[in-house]
């Protein structure tokens, strides 16, 4: 006879740095069915930003999410850029690039670190966080913030780059050189962390292409996409991105835990080749168009229209949408997709025919950013929360292309 | 010899307990006379304090040099760390960690936004900050601030700590008022 049980994990939880409730089906300690409930920590930003002027959506963009914040900024920044006539000089560009490739080092690190965590690989879980530090370190030499960094604005960047901090960060890179590659070793070359995570969590590049999986994530399931190659932006056009495939490596890709570690790893790797390319093509010249605020909000009034951006994130693609209205300050609308959103969908294939002790590390093996995601909600009056479902959302799609039709095109 | 065994012998014994006066040794350790037992309770935050927190565990900042250890159940956690706004889900939860906790315990919260909302106002999903929801003690202001900092305001919440002991009233009746 054979019994199921229900074990809910979550919402708040050791093994996760944030809020999400799973409920799983058990049979024994095999994990038959996963689901998830999503918007525990949905706070509303895209409707906040409709009272807040473009340049104070900046600040608020950042803390969406703090890990990848610096995403999350040039994302909606190229959006606004999009729609208005604002253009950033080459310096600026090449800058921001240069944040995005520290914060993905910064970011994969910390990831490694957790993920060694929680298999009780602590000690290799130090030793990451030991080297994060040194990033961290640089970041805030740059920017003076160690997690939201306040650094972007519209046109360019607020901080230049020092010769000192070129030096800087050319030590940090043959540091990391030198450095990451016994943490690598020790890793994936120990038999019982290699037991621990080969084979855990598989998703096939079929599901992958069918559920939609972006970033690393995609990647180890064998699909070469980045968006650093298919679409540049910034300085990513001066310099050729190889999509990191794990069969490049290894021979073939198996899309489970061991191969999204090991995307995540040679993506750091990768991120310091793109820092040295970036330093050594430095182009001279302003890192800002326009430094007044006032006259940038003056003519962001002026502005009108939809700009839409988007950016390879340490998690996948990050996409803002972003209207304006002319004549009014603030916002019109913000739609954000963040990458864990598009990745979390395929978590259930991933959970099945694994077993219940694999379930925190499954989960972390998206490098799930929770804080990003939480945008599905609605909640009624009473502050009871109602997620839409799929037949919902297709009637209330067809009422209100009916309602657009009975005012003649109107969207307001 | 030591530098320390060289002032003895210069100015005697006294000199020695007096230093360690003036650098509240003494007191420091009567203050912390147990360690801490620290849990986290994100309430809907950026993650940007979450991951302070994760720093404050490394290396670097070491946390369990105070003899303060992250563990991962509110049932053995003398101090509990809530970031974030507290948005309409997590509020029941967040009262349940609280009750969950054994007394006496204190409550620290991290950031900006979990102590005055700071970037996040007039939204319709949160009904922060925490001192909405519980009782808070020690705020450490900051947007994320640095693990140094985070570290001091647990460290404050042994201060918390020892009043409740001194106090001659029961730790229930005490924080029954202060709710
Ligand atoms: S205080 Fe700032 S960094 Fe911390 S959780 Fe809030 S928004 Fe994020």
């Amino acid at each position: 006879m054979s019994t199921t049980y229900k074990v809910p994990i979550g919402p708040v939880h050791v093994g996760l740095k944030e809020p999400v409730t799973a409920w799983l089906t058990l049979d024994g300690e095999r994990i038959m069915d996963a689901k998830l409930r999503l918007g525990a920590i949905h706070r509303g930003i895209e409707f906040m930003a409709r009272e807040r002027n473009p340049i104070q959506v900046i600040y608020l963009s950042e803390r969406i999410c703090g890990i990848c914040s610096f995403s999350h900024v040039l994302a909606f920044i190229r959006a606004i850029e999009d729609l208005s006539a604002i253009k950033v000089p080459p310096r600026g560009q090449y800058i921001r690039s240069l944040v995005l490739e520290l914060e993905r080092i910064h970011s994969h690190i910390l990831w490694s670190g957790v993920a060694c965590y929680s298999i009780g690989f602590d000690s290799a879980f130090h030793l990451g966080m030991e080297m994060r530090e040194r990033v961290m370190d640089l970041l805030e030499l740059l920017t003076g913030n160690r997690v939201n960094y306040g650094v972007a604005t519209f046109g360019g960047v607020r901080w230049d780059i020092t010769p000192e901090f070129a030096k800087a960060t050319r030590d940090m890179i043959k540091f990391y050189r030198r450095e990451f590659t016994p943490f690598r070793d020790i890793v994936m070359e120990d038999p019982i962390a290699q037991a621990r995570m080969r084979g855990v969590g598989v998703l096939t590049k079929e599901e992958a292409v069918r559920y939609s999986a972006v970033g690393p994530v995609a990647r180890a399931s064998g699909l070469r996409v980045d968006l650093r190659k298919s679409s540049p932006y910034e300085a990513y056009s001066d310099m050729p991105v190889e999509p990191v495939v794990p069969q490049d490596y290894f021979g073939a890709a198996h899309g489970d835990v061991l191969d999204r570690f090991a995307v995540r790893v040679l993506e750091v790797y990768q991120s310091l080749d793109l820092l040295e390319k970036i330093l050594d093509g430095l182009p001279d010249g302003p890192f800002v168009a326009e430094t007044n605020l006032n006259k940038v909000l003056a003519s962001l009034k002026k502005a009108e229209g939809v700009g839409w951006g988007i950016i390879e994130a340490p998690r996948g693609d990050d996409t803002h949408i972003v209207s304006l209205k002319g004549g009014e300050d603030n916002v019109l609308w913000w739609k954000v997709r963040a990458p864990t959103y598009a990745s979390a969908v395929s978590w259930p294939l991933m959970f099945r025919g694994n077993e219940l002790a694999d379930a925190p590390l499954i989960i972390n093996s998206l490098d799930p950013c929770v804080s990003c995601m939480e945008r599905t909600l609605t909640t009624n009056a009473h502050g009871d929360s109602n997620i839409i479902t799929k037949q919902e959302l297709i009637k209330r799609c067809r009422e209100k292309t009916d309602t657009l039709r009975a005012r003649g095109g109107e969207t307001r | 010899m030591k530098f320390c065994d060289k002032l003895c012998n210069k100015f005697g014994d006294k000199f020695c307990d007096k230093i360690g006066e003036m650098l509240k040794m003494n007191s420091m350790l009567k203050i912390l006379p147990k360690s801490l037992w620290v849990t986290t309770c994100n309430s809907g935050s950026c993650n940007g304090c979450d991951i302070e927190i994760v720093a404050t565990l490394s290396p670097r900042y070491d946390i369990e040099r105070f003899g303060m250890k992250l563990v991962g159940t509110p049932r053995h956690a003398d101090v509990l760390i809530v970031t974030g706004p507290v948005t309409r889900f997590m509020h029941d939860k967040l009262l349940r960690v609280y009750n969950q906790m054994p007394d006496p315990k204190v409550v620290v919260v991290v950031g900006n936004c979990g102590s005055s909302g700071d970037v996040f106002y007039k939204s319709y999903n949160l009904v922060g900050p925490v001192d909405n929801v519980i009782s808070v003690d020690v705020y450490v202001p900051g947007c994320p601030p640095r693990p140094e900092a985070i570290i001091e305001g647990v460290a404050k919440a042994v201060l918390k700590l020892e009043a409740i002991e001194k106090s001659s009233r029961a730790p229930e009746a005490q924080r029954e008022e202060a709710v």
